[in-house]
Formats: C-alpha cells, structure tokens, sequence
C-alpha cells in the first residue's frame, strides 16, 4: 500500500485502517525533514493551496501553513471575518472563486458540521477537512494517534482516556474513530452533561468518575474547558470541573502506572491539568504540536500524489 | 514472457570488486576527515553497509556516513501510477565543506542521483560530491550523470532489469543478475 483510499480527508470515518498506517509512516519521514537544518522539500511546488478558515483558529492553520510551505507549496490563506463570507457569499461561490484562481487543494475550516463533505461534493478540487462544527477534525486525531504511538510503540489493545467536553468536542469523535480503527480501546471521561447520551453506540465505554478512569487508561487526553460555551452552564463552575475533572501532580502520583498525558490545546492552565502536570515528562503536548506538522505534510503528500498532471491546460 | 537472468557478478566477484572500490575510496580520501559517504536510500545503503566493513578493517578511523532518502526530491512526483514509499534518511553530521560520497547500487537513468545532490543541501552546501555506484548501465543516462567510482559496467537495453542481491538482506548470497525478457 502506497496510496490513500480516499480522494480528500473528510474525516476519520473516511479512511481505512492501512490508510491511518500509509500516513503514520510518511510522516516519520516528514519528522526527519522538519529536524534538517534546511527544513523543505521540493514536492509540492507546482502546487498552490488555500486555507480557508471560517472559523477562528491560530495554531491548526499554523501547522497547516507550515506544513505547506515546507512541502513547497503555494499558500493563500482566507479568514471569515475578513472576506465577503459576511456580504452574504455562499459558500460553493466563495470556493469556486478561488478555485478559479487555479489554487489546486482546499484546507477549510468551517462552524457547520458536514462542511468539507459538502464541498468534495460540489466543487473540483481536493479537500482538507481542518475541523467542522462539532464533527470530526481528522489531523488532530492523525497526530494524537501518531503521538501515542511514537511513545507506546503500539495502538493495539492500548487503553485511551478520553476527558472533558465529549458533547461539543470534534476532536473527541474523531479521536475515538481513528483510536478503535488503529485497535485501541476508548473510554470518555467528563460531567454527565458533557457526554452524548448514545456515546456507547460508538463502541466506547463511558465514566464520571475521573480517578477511576485514570486508573484504567494508559493515555489521557484532556479536552479544553471550552470556556466561550461556559455560560450555557454545562457544569456549576470552572472550579468545581477542574476539582472533580482536572489532573495535578498529586492525582498523577497517587496513579499505580506512569500514563501519558495529552492535550490538543489551547491549555487553560490550572483547569484540565495543572502547570506542574503540563510540563512533565509525562506530557506529551510539545510533541503533539512538533507531529502536528509532520501529519499534516503527510497527508497534503499523499493527497498530492493522487492528482494527476494535465499538461494540456 | 520468458526472462533470462544471468550472471552479472558473482559472490566472488561481487567482493572483490567491493574490496577494489574501497581501495580506490582509500586512495583519494585518505584518513576519511572530511569524509562523509552516504547511501542512497533504499538500495545504495546496503552497498554502503558492504563498504564500512571493508573499511573499518583498513582504516583506524571511524568514518562519518548516513542514509538519504530521495523521495521528496524526486522529478517524478504525481507522474507515477503508484506513488512511492520513502525510506528512512539518517545524517547526524553537517555536510557543509565536508566530502561527500553517494553511494548507489545502480546508476541507470542518473534521476537519483539529480535528485540526491538536491536533497542533501538540506544538510548544507558539501565542498566536493561525488559517486560511487557498483553498477553502471552505460548508454541509458537520461541526465549529464557520471560515476567517479563504479564497480562493473553493463549495456543492457532500457526493459532489462539489473538485480543486486545481498545475504545480509535475505538473499541466498551475494550477487547481481541482469535479467532480459523478450520485448514485451
């Protein structure tokens, strides 16, 4: 296998477990070029594509950018606020319109879940699902899943700790798709408001009981208290989340095994986990975010490889 | 299709030509210093491998080498039908002003080694490059390519295939074969 199944990366959901493998691989070798002193490769350099972020995000459309230029690609990048989305644009117009520009690939974020499916379908161009509403956000799951492994040597059979707001998180499900395609056993952990109600359907296990699913698990993956949703009162206060559903050192010493902490960021320090637990050394944020851009050339890659040259154009 | 496959060099040979390339590395880079040898990835480490060990019983010194992998550089990116799998580059040591030696199997088309002397600017600007492959399939260069070092040289025509075989990988000895087909 040297080839992706899939056209676009829509989703996890999208993908095969030989697919998750092809991409792993290719980004051990893009982790190689971005330690280089001259960190670039030529491969994309016939290419050009656009970021279109509909919603607000510094650090994916960083790494995406990274990740483009040091593939050598063309970069365009477009933010809702900024554009004539807000003079009553459609979507389809919008991106055809840059498509017209002969931009080659899509990477878009968007607040509305089935965003990217919508547009594979209506527009001809490849399409990077960098996060819809609260779908799935693939390269955050790729990276995660890369990040475990490169550290448990192995997803097989590895139990994941998945904490906080599952309900609104895009990351959470598309951690839990490619976590089980990869063979790992997934369990959600948070306030009961913040779990699905048919989150077991997904073949996942739920608790809300956080020690006891520290005790379980290998890994943890914190989720972000996403504060901007706080006033919905999900939960009484920051606070008392982050006594029943926060990690300190105390918590992680009093743990029978060393696990492994995640987090996809932005951290809000003294809330999911305390600054002493974010800067150990069982942390692992600082690698998600340096794997984070070796995924992402990854998959631009190998998405790239599938689209054939027309020299007649 | 019926394929020929002869015998290009054997286990014998495939040594003593090894051992005469080493001798001829000796001879130009002396004590190694500003040495770096580098296999093309994925067959040319294994030549490499081949190397250090005849080397290591010649010369006192450790001498500096590492793996490159190409793929990223390659001219024929979204040309292929099926895409290649890159392979594992391994440089520890900054090539600016060294000596550098690729090392390769078989010099066919010289599109691998363009595209190695792209790729290893990333690790800086070397002082000197130079290549060394065991196999030279004179008279089907695509590219103003030369060896400075070459074990054997073979006229084949463009559909014929060279097959380097190493023990140490799983085959049943050292060898090369070059295989013919009727013209398909």
């Amino acid at each position: 296998m040297s080839e992706l199944s899939t056209k676009h990366l829509l989703g996890i959901k999208y993908l095969v477990k030989s697919d998750i493998e092809l991409i792993f691989e290719t980004a051990n070798q893009f982790k190689e070029v971005i330690n280089r002193p001259i960190k670039k490769v030529p491969s994309m350099r016939d290419l050009t594509v656009a970021n279109l972020f509909f919603e607000n995000s510094t650090r994916t459309r960083l790494s995406f950018e990274l990740a483009e230029k040091r593939l050598s690609a063309d970069v365009v990048n477009f933010s809702a606020s900024s554009s004539s989305v807000s003079k009553g644009e459609t979507l389809i117009d919008t991106v055809n319109n840059i498509l017209a520009m002969k931009v080659d690939m899509v990477v878009m974020r968007h607040p509305k879940p089935g965003a990217a499916y919508f547009l594979s379908q209506n527009v001809d161009s490849i399409i990077v699902n960098a996060g819809d509403g609260a779908h799935e956000h693939p390269t955050q799951a790729l990276l995660d899943a890369f990040s475990i492994k490169e550290r448990l040597g192995s997803l097989e059979a590895k139990k994941i700790a998945i904490v906080g707001d599952i309900l609104h998180s895009r990351v959470a499900l598309s951690n839990i798709l490619c976590l089980q395609k990869m063979g790992a056993e997934v369990r959600v952990c948070g306030p009961a408001t913040l779990l699905p109600k048919h989150i077991e359907s997904l073949g996942v296990t739920k608790s809300t009981n956080l020690l006891e699913t520290l005790e379980w698990c290998d890994v943890a993956n914190m989720l972000r208290v996403q504060h901007e949703r706080q006033n919905l009162k999900f939960f009484p206060s920051i606070r008392e989340y982050s006594q029943m559903f926060g990690i300190d050192k105390k918590t992680l010493e009093s743990l029978s095994k060393k696990i492994i902490i995640m987090h996809p960021g932005p951290i809000n320090r003294g809330v999911e986990i305390s600054t002493d637990v974010a800067d150990s050394n069982q942390s692992i944020i600082l690698d998600q975010v340096e794997n984070g851009v070796a995924i992402r050339m990854a998959v631009l890659y190998l998405l790239a490889s599938k689209k054939e040259i027309n020299f007649a154009k | 299709m019926a394929l020929n496959k002869k015998l290009l060099l054997s286990p014998r040979n495939v040594d003593i030509t090894l051992r005469r390339l080493a001798m001829q590395l000796i001879e130009n880079h002396g004590d190694f210093k500003d040495t770096v040898l580098i296999g093309l990835q994925p067959r040319g480490s294994a030549v490499l491998e081949k190397l250090l060990e005849i080397l290591k019983n010649q010369e006192s010194a450790k001498i500096a080498s590492g793996t490159l992998d190409i793929t990223f550089f390659r001219d024929d990116f979204r040309r292929r039908n099926t895409p290649l799998q890159p392979s594992k580059t391994k440089i520890d040591v900054l090539l600016e002003g060294k000596k550098v030696v690729f090392i390769d199997d078989v010099l066919f088309t010289g599109r691998s080694v363009r595209s190695a002397m792209d790729a290893v600017q990333s690790f800086g600007r070397p002082a000197e490059v130079e290549l060394l492959v065991l196999i030279d399939r004179r008279f089907s260069r695509e590219l103003p390519i030369q060896p400075d070092y070459s074990g054997q040289h073979v006229d084949s025509l463009i559909g014929d295939k060279v097959l380097v075989e190493w023990q140490h990988l799983g085959a049943l000895e050292d060898a090369v074969y070059l295989e013919t087909g009727d013209n398909e």
